[in-house]
């Protein structure tokens, strides 16, 4: 792209190789490891079935659900479009009430800023609330490099950071793993735990209780993330359920929040919604069981310094595409994951993000870019959905992924050029215009036999093919085209039996009005059913 | 040399420069300004919070006293620490220990306390929700935070039908926590567990007089 004076430079992405926006190897790939864990599946399967089932319960309570969502949807975007002066405003704000507001254009430069203010306390660990911009950015590596260490004290958080593992879920981390693999980490891991430590969950969260209590009363410095920064009063806020948030963000002397720049809602008056439309979604239940809102320092209550750090990483870029700005509006319910068919069966390792899932999907190639050339992970990631659509319906702040994942598709195309897919597509459009083609082509397929296994399944091809064939199974083209069969004695002879049936249905329901009546009632009764079941 | 706060503020304004969108009008066609009878809002609020596992009693205002101090010798409670600006007629019935707080009191002595009795700025029916705002008579923060049992003493009056009636009593800039039931997780295969590092038990005496 040519740059003309007075014309904005697009701004920059988060750079590339550091924090934890990018996997290993393409999603297709990664997801075929991941299917082959039967119990990661079964975790996934029954959580993700119980939380959709409770979220449907309690928004279905509320009758202005909809509006709801209309008013989220709505603030969101009136925030990123004003977005300037109301971080603006938040930070003066934030001033004036004694806080210190810090902007980090990168994970590098906010994840230096953390460790400076840690080290200025002199403390050398933090305890931290559960945040995925903190996650994002790799915060916990870094400060470990510089030789503090990172105390995460949500639950399930601790037990991926007892295990050295990664979280697979925005809001339980922890799903991929059972009551005995956790039973034996924290056997494994936690200093002086009792050896004779069941697999009862409840028994599990009393020895993190224990474990963490002490750590609560003794560290100086916490770190958390917001799920909200309010411009208009310069109040931050987190939501959480298990009080290591209140014990993070109340009983240290220094408070540093890590907040993605659009997480700012402009006024105090937002919260009525977001506070009504995150818990319903997010765990399904009316309301979390605390929320925690402080603006700066209050004197004689909590900690007495608190330092606020405002993050770009990536963030602006995604705000300079007009499509993809609305996958910003995200406020990380989870709710998208959970109705989702490919997350359901994958889980989130295999997209190799913070986050995973469909607004993952979209998200993760925005903040950290699709570099299709050296065949990097995240331009696969537009692909790793079925576009169902489910995700949609799902959303609280109505983000439409499905048209966004078929956009970063689109443009992901668009930076490739030639390849054999495109090719393909090509030489489709010029068949399909031409009918004497048309046919040539559908006779051709039938060779596909050919290639078919006894079962009539094609399950791999040769180059240029085998990106195709590798991971999915295809049924064998049929001996016989549609038209053909149209056209033959015994298309003719089975097209007219079906009209004469119907006719003869037809002559007998005319009679008699009541049973027609009842039939229709029987098929309604077995049609809501129906979509109880598949609720 | 450009500051952070200048490049990322730049880029900003680059970006929706870059791709200008309309202003945006807020729709707000969702509930507010609802008034529910005293009756309805008590049931609703007390259905909420049992639905939480938060134990609830109703009383009238003379009788705070005798409530507040049956639920703490029932639980076994003999030293409970109180805000300083608590109404003392609510603890005069209690025969055990009370600790009144300040701030200089390390948090990890709270942890010696067997339980805590505050009031409340707020509450939300709907949600079965208390809200608490660093007032005088409901403390810092901590002190509501470390002990293991929470008795919270709501006034009805202040009990509103949904989330935007609630909020529009507070003030933003006070340090405030809204409380849902106890403490609770369910990040072990999905089985709902009471009390992580909250108090275990939340008990709610809604005050129905005054």
């Amino acid at each position: 792209m040519s740059t003309f004076l007075g014309m904005p430079a697009r701004p920059p992405r988060s750079p590339y190789g550091t924090g934890n926006l990018r996997g290993d190897e393409a999603f297709p790939r990664a997801a075929h490891h991941e299917l082959g864990n039967g119990q990661l599946r079964r975790n996934l399967g029954r959580a993700t079935t119980t939380i959709r089932a409770k979220r449907l319960d309690v928004t279905g309570e509320l009758p202005d659900w909809e509006a709801l969502r209309d008013a989220g949807s709505a603030i969101k975007t009136d925030a990123m479009n004003r977005l300037p002066e109301l971080l603006e405003q938040l930070e003066h704000k934030v001033t004036e009430h004694g806080g210190t507001v810090h902007w980090a254009r990168d994970s590098a430069e906010a994840n230096e800023i953390v460790a400076r203010l840690v080290k200025a306390t002199g403390s050398s660990e933090v305890i931290k609330v559960k945040s995925m911009a903190t996650q994002e950015i790799g915060l916990n590596e870094h400060l470990e490099s510089v030789g503090i260490t990172p105390y995460e004290t949500d639950l399930a958080e601790l037990i991926v950071q007892l295990a050295h593992d990664r979280p697979s879920h925005i809001l339980v981390p922890a799903i991929h793993r059972n009551r005995d693999e956790i039973r034996q980490i924290f056997l494994d891991r936690i200093p002086g735990v009792d050896p004779e430590l069941d697999n009862v969950p409840a028994h599990l969260a009393a020895a993190a209780r224990a474990y963490l209590r002490q750590k609560f009363m003794t560290t100086k410095v916490a770190v958390s993330g917001a799920n909200f920064g309010i411009a208009e009063t310069g109040t931050l806020s987190v939501v959480e359920s298990e009080g290591n948030g209140r014990m993070c963000l109340t009983l240290p002397d220094t408070l540093i929040t890590v907040m993605g720049i659009e997480k700012v809602l402009p006024r105090y008056q937002d919260l009525e919604v977001f506070l009504q439309l995150l818990p319903r979604s997010s765990t399904g239940e009316r309301m979390n069981p605390y929320t925690s809102l402080w603006t700066g320092v209050t004197p004689g209550d909590g900690p007495q310094g608190f330092h606020l750090v405002l993050l770009d990483n990536g963030r602006t870029a995604a705000l300079a595409d007009a499509i993809g700005r609305a996958a910003l509006n995200c406020i990380r319910c989870s709710a998208c994951l959970n109705v989702c068919p490919v997350y359901e069966r994958t889980g989130g390792h295999a997209y190799g993000s913070t986050y995973p899932g469909p607004i993952g999907a979209v998200l993760t190639p925005q903040l950290a870019g699709m570099h299709a050339a050296a065949d990097d992970p995240n331009s696969s990631l537009p692909y790793a959905s079925s576009l169902c659509g489910a995700c949609f319906d799902a959303c609280p702040v109505k983000i439409d992924i499905p048209s966004l994942l078929v956009e970063l598709r689109h443009q992901h195309t668009e930076q490739t050029g030639t390849t054999p897919e495109k090719l393909a597509m090509k030489a489709a459009a010029t068949v399909m215009k031409r009918p004497a083609l048309y046919r040539g082509a559908q006779k051709a397929a039938g060779l596909g036999r050919a290639v078919a296994g006894r079962d009539g399944t094609i399950s791999r091809l040769p180059p240029p093919f085998s990106g195709w064939s590798d991971s999915r199974d295809t049924a064998a083209p049929p001996r016989q085209t549609f038209r053909a069969w149209f056209a033959s004695d015994e298309g003719r002879a089975a097209l007219r039996a079906a009209a004469d049936e119907h006719d003869r249905g037809r002559t007998r329901e005319e009679p008699d009005r009541s049973q027609d009546e009842s039939d229709r009632s029987r098929a309604e009764d077995h049609r809501n059913h129906g979509e109880d079941g598949t609720a | 040399m450009t500051t952070a706060r200048d490049t990322v503020l730049g880029r900003v304004r680059d970006a929706l420069a870059l791709a200008p969108t309309p202003a945006t009008v807020v729709p707000r066609a969702y509930r507010t300004g609802r008034v529910l009878p005293d009756a309805e809002r008590l049931a609703l609020f007390t259905d909420r919070l049992l639905d939480y596992k938060a134990e609830v009693h109703p009383c009238t205002a003379d009788r705070t006293a005798q409530v507040v101090a049956e639920v703490l010798r029932d639980r076994g409670a003999r030293r409970i620490g109180v805000p300083t600006g608590l109404d003392p007629r609510w603890v005069d019935a209690y025969d055990g220990e009370v600790c009144p707080d300040s701030a200089d009191i390390p948090a990890p002595e709270l942890d010696a306390l067997d339980a805590v009795v505050t009031a409340s700025a707020a509450g939300c029916a709907e949600t079965g929700t208390i809200f608490l705002d660093g007032s005088p008579d409901q403390g810092r923060r901590a002190l509501s935070l470390v002990p293991d049992l929470h008795l919270c003493v709501v006034d009805l009056s202040a009990v509103e039908a949904g989330v935007p009636e609630a909020l529009a009593r507070l003030v933003p800039e006070r340090p405030t926590t809204l409380i849902s039931g106890p403490s609770a997780t369910s990040d072990i295969e999905l089985e709902r567990v009471e009390g992580v590092h909250g108090p275990r038990t939340l008990v709610v005496v809604i005050r129905t007089d005054r």
